[in-house]
This record gives structure tokens, sequence and C-alpha cells, in this order.
């Protein structure tokens, strides 16, 4: 019986005194943390895609709980609807942004723009892009090896087999900016989504002079300045010989899609156009005609030497 | 006999298609294309305009910079065109164009056959004129020499190291220059010998040229200090670091330049080119390049003026071969194939050209990591480039920094003895490039 109440009672005193030391600990080297931390992160979606620029969600809720206004600080994947309620929390202000969607700039499908070489090596964008010019004669144009398809942490970006281009699904993307960086060429840009998801768009980004673009691919953009100079609210730019639409001026009236001679300017999500305007238009040609017309003037370079 | 002491594979040679062909002039092309960027550092700055005439071995662009060269024009007749032009890898890079009209010398160039022995000029003079002639190391690197020639403060050569090896399979273009041009070789060994204050300089030959070894130190046993060292055959023996290890059993630091053992290494074409340039003012205009493959018709060693295209080069050996998979500019091991042939001309880089047989010329297909340990044997700089390539593929650049990715020479060794056929050059080559990235912008950031 005297066992049983020694052995308790030492146990009860060293718990007791093991006890006491740790309170004690926890009290001196106590971290202070703010709450709040933890609420704005139980907010964020927690997809740790790293889309805001900082580590991780947890890093993003520090980073919004010790700034004094919300502005630069925006999580891409949950867009306006979570930074409101951050704000709430906060009793912040949440910054005013539009919805945005990764674009593949770059329209140079297998039949535009034919192989002149066969890579043989790892097929990794970033690996061809730092050996040579890539496969078909373009150096700007997209590689189709799928680094940002790989990069995507929603499964937004797959390869279409018939064009060898990526393909944004709209209803996934979170604009997160991960392809944007892995695309070694630059070819993807966050762009605004667009009042019911209908946008123009340049597909092109090669920057040499029209003649050499239009020898290496049919749907590029040669840089002739019709769309600048048709554009009413002066949202196109040519520069470098290639135009670009500057999503925050267009006002999507599709002027310059109409007299793009290569087609290589894009209507996005618009219902089709119907054959005879109902309204007079100064545009004089509808879009597709004017890209067969010129569909024919490039055949000769389609039989190009394939080179070893 | 000796050897480096790490790593190394042993490639076949396959080089009696083009061994003992004697070197024969390539026709004068009728447009020439000359690069701006034939070495490594700032591309050279035009100095004629559109429509100026130019004689062969006048100066057409200018060394912008320390680490940079001078480009002489090749031929003679009018510049058309000052333009960029897409090269070899299908990027854009500058050129000069011009339409050959005869071949005209500067009067200044001494053309005779005849050996001029005798050269009193001072060192400073003498690396004035290389730079001058724009010389660069015809090795492969094209780093310009007169930078070799100028060692940093405090940093003495003791030993010039004359690089013979030609370990790359296929090429017998030093080996040829050496037989027929051996004498002006040592000259050139005299002049840079003279130039770096130094008395003593070592030809490394590796023994599978036994008529070039034999020659070459025929004409060395009257040169005081000049030594030929036979070499086992092993690849890459010709690679700076690996050569300096094995004629002086020395190795080169992580990072350092030869220098830092008081080693100068230069490649026996270059060392000709000197002799050129500093006893008959003849700037480096033309190189002698291999040109080869199992079923080409006319293989051989070409001496070829840069700028020439390197369609007629082929047409000139007898036009690209059938079943032919793939055209590599330079060896098989260190080469680059050729995206586009309409494009490129001939430069002071273009060592060599090879053709592929279609069977050849297809990598095999990779499988899986066995964790065999084959590379991290066979690498000449002591990595470890299976974990080197996993780390690239997971984009650890901070890691692959730490496990010295940047020592690699690119000489392809782990993937030519990987049993899985992995691609751990091109991963590793990657990685190398955002590390360097990484380390200049580090570097950038501290100024």
């Amino acid at each position: 019986m005297n066992l049983i109440l020694i052995s308790l009672a030492v146990l009860g005193v060293t718990g007791l005194v093991a006890a006491v030391l740790l309170y004690l600990i926890a009290q001196k080297f106590k971290v202070e943390e703010d709450p709040r931390i933890d609420e704005v992160q139980e907010a964020l979606p927690g997809a740790n895609c790293g889309g805001c620029g900082f580590a991780g969600c947890r890093a993003l809720a520090e980073a919004c709980v010790k700034a004094d206004s919300l502005d630069g600080l925006f999580c891409p994947v949950g867009g306006a609807p979570t930074m409101t309620k951050v704000g709430e929390i906060l009793g912040l202000a949440a910054p005013v942004t539009e919805p945005k969607v990764a674009v593949v700039r770059c329209n140079g499908t297998c039949a535009a723009r034919p192989k002149t070489s066969e890579y043989n090596g790892e097929r990794h964008c970033d690996i061809m892009h730092s050996l040579y010019g890539g496969e078909a004669d373009c150096r700007f144009g997209c590689l189709g090896c799928g680094d940002c398809t790989r990069a995507c942490q929603f499964g937004a970006l797959s390869i279409n087999t018939e064009t060898g281009l990526p393909v944004v699904d709209e209803e996934k993307c979170t604009a997160c900016g991960k392809c944007v960086q892995a695309c070694p060429r630059r070819l993807i840009e966050l762009r605004k989504k667009g009042p019911k998801n209908r946008r123009m768009v340049v597909l092109c980004r090669n920057e040499d002079k029209g003649a050499i673009t239009r020898k290496v691919c049919q749907n590029g953009c040669i840089g002739c300045g019709k769309c600048a100079k048709e554009c009413p609210f002066d949202a196109i730019v040519v520069e470098n010989n290639v135009a670009y639409i500057d999503f925050e001026k267009c006002r999507l009236c599709r002027k310059c899609e109409a007299v793009c001679p290569t087609g290589a300017i894009h209507a996005v999500n618009f219902p089709p156009r119907p054959q005879k305007p109902a309204e007079p238009k100064p545009a004089p040609a509808p879009a597709p005609v004017a890209a067969q017309a010129d569909a024919k003037a490039v055949e000769p370079n389609v039989e190009k030497e394939v080179k070893a | 006999m000796s050897t480096f002491r790490i790593g190394g594979v042993h490639p076949q040679e396959n080089k009696e298609f083009s061994a003992h062909k004697p070197i024969v002039d390539c026709p004068l092309p009728k447009k020439a294309t000359i690069l701006l960027a034939q070495h490594i550092g700032a591309p050279a700055v035009p100095v004629v305009e559109k429509g100026d005439k130019v004689l062969v071995g006048q100066l057409i662009a200018k060394a912008n910079g320390f680490v940079s060269s001078n480009v002489c024009s090749p031929v003679s007749g009018t510049v058309t065109k000052i333009d960029s032009i897409v090269d070899a890898t299908g990027f854009r890079a500058p050129a000069i164009m011009i339409d050959v009209e005869g071949d005209e010398w500067l009067p200044e160039i001494d053309r005779t056959p005849d050996i001029k022995r005798d050269c009193t000029l001072e060192p400073k003079e003498i690396v004035d004129k290389i730079a001058a002639a724009g010389i660069v190391g015809l090795g492969g690197a094209c780093f310009p020499t007169q930078v070799k020639l100028l060692p940093p403060p405090g940093k003495k050569a003791e030993v010039l190291i004359v690089n013979g090896v030609e370990c790359e399979p296929y090429l017998t273009n030093d080996h040829q220059l050496m037989l027929e041009h051996g004498e002006e070789i040592m000259i050139g060994i005299q002049i840079v010998m003279k130039a770096l204050g130094i008395s003593r300089a070592i030809i490394g030959i590796e023994k599978n040229k036994p008529d070039a070894i034999k020659h070459m130190q025929e004409l060395a046993s009257r040169v005081l200090g000049v030594e030929v060292k036979p070499l086992k055959v092993k690849y890459p023996q010709g690679g700076e670091k690996q050569l300096i290890d094995a004629c002086i059993r020395r190795q080169v630091p992580s990072g350092a330049l030869p220098i830092e053992v008081g080693a100068v290494v230069d490649n026996v074409a270059t060392l000709y080119a000197v002799y050129e340039a500093v006893q008959k003012n003849k700037p480096l205009i033309d190189r002698v390049m291999t040109v080869t493959g199992k079923h080409m018709e006319k293989p051989g060693n070409y001496r070829v003026r840069f700028g020439t295209p390197i369609t007629e080069i082929i047409d000139f050996a007898g036009g690209i071969p059938d079943h032919s998979g793939r055209i590599i500019a330079g060896g098989p091991m260190m080469g680059r194939a050729i995206s586009n042939l309409a494009a490129m001309p001939a430069n002071k880089r273009l060592s060599a050209l090879l053709f592929m047989p279609e069977n050849e010329s297809r990598r095999h297909e990779p499988s899986n990591c066995i964790r065999c340990a084959k590379c991290v044997d066979a690498c000449p700089m002591g990595l470890e480039p299976y974990l080197l390539a996993q780390l690239s593929a997971r984009q650890d650049w901070d890691t692959m920094e730490k496990h010295d990715v940047m020592d690699c020479i690119d000489c392809g060794s782990c993937l030519f003895t990987c049993p899985s056929h992995r691609p751990l050059l091109d991963y590793i080559r990657l990685g190398k490039g955002k590390v360097g990235a990484n380390i200049r912008a580090r570097q950038a950031a501290k100024k």
C-alpha cells in the first residue's frame, strides 16, 4: 500500500514540477501572433501556387495582415471575392481588379508553320529554346513541348495534338501566372477576361520584318499597322514589327480583326459574324475573305525545302 | 604514357575517313556572309559601310571590349549589306554581306610559301599584332587569344601547353595541319613563348597520331625548351583542364582559369594562325576544317575562307551523301546539329562538318536511371551528372550550384556512357544556363 502511495506522490510531484517548468518556458518564449493571420489564411484558397508572388497562402496572409492597404496584394486564384473577404476580416478596402485569363499569343499551327527540322533531344521547351530556334523556322513562336502544361497546377493547359499549340481551359484557368514564367518564349500573357469572356488578341509575337515573318508562318503578324490605323480607340500599338492590343483600352469593336490581312488578330468567344451585316459598317470586307485572299498569296512558301 | 586522371570515355575514333588527306583549298564563294560574333564575348562593331570596297585581310569589324575580337575580311569585293542573318541555331546574328570580286589581298600580306623564322618583335608588339589579326582559340571555344597572352596582375605563366590532341572522333584537321605545317606551328610556339616570357612548352598529342608525334618530335628537338608529350587516347583530353592535368599533373581549381596553375593552353591551329599573323601579316581569314562522314564522297581536310556558305563547301566535298540523317557542325561529341543549312556560313568556330547516316543519327529511347553511376565515373570534372540532371528537372538551381554545375565542360561523356540513354547533358546544360544567369544577376546586384 505504502509503495503505491510513494510512487503516486513521486510521479505527482515530478509532473507538477515539469508542468510549472513548461509553463514558465512557454511564457518566456511565447511568440505573439496575430490571430487574424489564421483567419485570412482560412479565407484564401489554400492552393499554395505562388501566383500572388509569395511563398504560399500563409505568406500572403501574413503580408496582408502586416500591410496597411491591400494594394498590390492579390490572390489570382480566389480573385475579387476572396480579396473582398480578406478585406472584411482586416477592415481594409479590397483592390478592384478584373478577372484575368492566360492567353497563348501564338497561332503557328502545324499547318501554318511547317517544320523544317526535327528536334531529337529531350522534349522540354526550355532545353529546346536554349539549343536552337525551334523545329519550324519561327524563332519567336511556340515550341509545343508543353512546359506550360506541366507548370499549370489546375490542369487548365493542354497541348492540342492537331495544332501543336497549348489550349487554355478558361473555366479552370485561375490566372496564377505560373505558365507565364514557364514559357521560355514569353508567349503567355494574363489578359482581362472581358465582358462575357469576349476578347480581342493578336496571336503572334514575331518581331521579324513582315516579309520574313510571312515566310515562316502564314498566321503571323507582319506589323503592317492597318489595325492600329483602323482602331478608333488607340488601343493598338505596333512595336518591333508586331501589333499589340491594349486590353484596357480595347472596346471590342472588332474593326481590327476585319482589316488584318493575315488573320493574326483573333476575336475570342464572339458569336459568329452574320454574313451580311445588318448595319452598314466602315470595315469593307469581313475577316474570313481577307484571310483567304492572303492565304493564297503565301502558298508558294509552303513548299519549303526540308532540311536535315 | 600519361593521360588525365579523372573520368573520360573511349568513343569509336572513326578518323580513317579523312585522315592523311592533304589540305585542299575550297574555292572562293560568290557571296560571303561574315558573322560579327565568331568568338566568345561581345560581337565586333562594323567599321565598313554598305558600298565600301574591301580587300582580303582588311579590318571590317572592330573588337568591342576586352574580351572580343577583330574580324577581318576573308574576301575582296563590295559590302552589300550589314544586317542580321539566321545562324546555325535558327536565331539571328549580326553579319556583313560581301559580293566577292576577284581575290585582291592587302599589299602588306606576305603570300609567298617561304617560311620566315626570325621574330624580332617585342612581346607587346606580338600581342598587339595577334589582337589586330582577330585570332581566337580555334580548338572550339573561340576565346580571344590576346586575352590569354595578358595574364592578370599577380599571375605568372610558366608553361605553354600546345593542344594537338584532337580527341573528338572523326576530326583530323589538326592532325593534318601538324603534318603539313609543323614547322610553322613550331615558330608560332616560339612567338607565343616570347610574348609570355616563358621558356618551356609542351605539345600534347594523342598516340593515335604516331606520324604527327614523330614529325613534331623531330622539329622540337631543334628548339630549346619545347617537348612533345605523347598521350594515351581518351576523350575529352582536348579539354583545357584535362590537357593540363595530362601534361603537367596540375589541376585547375574550380571556377579558375589555367593561368592559376601557371599554364596557357593554345591549339595547334591557333599557333599556326599566330605564325601567319605575326610573320606574314595575314589575319585570321580562313581555317582548316574536316568534312567527313561514313558515306561521304570526298571526305577530307579543307582550307575554307570564313563567310563561305556551307552549302558550297558541301558541294565541293561531293554533296550531301544519301541516307544522311543529321549534319553536325563540329565533332560528334560536342558539335551541334545544324537546323538550317542554307543560312550558315563558315566561321572561326566551325571546325568540322560531319554527316551522320540516318541509322546513327537518332537518339535511343531513354529509360529509367538504374543508379549504376557510370556517368559519375565518366565525368572528367568529377561531377555527379545523374544528380545534376535530376536537380535540373526539378528546377532546383541553388542546389545545382552547390554541386558545382558551373564546372561542367559540356563534353557529353555522361550522355555517351549512360546505359539508359538518359538525356543527362540536355538537363545539365539547361541548369548551367540558369545557374550562370543567377550568378551574373547576383554579381550585377553587388555592383
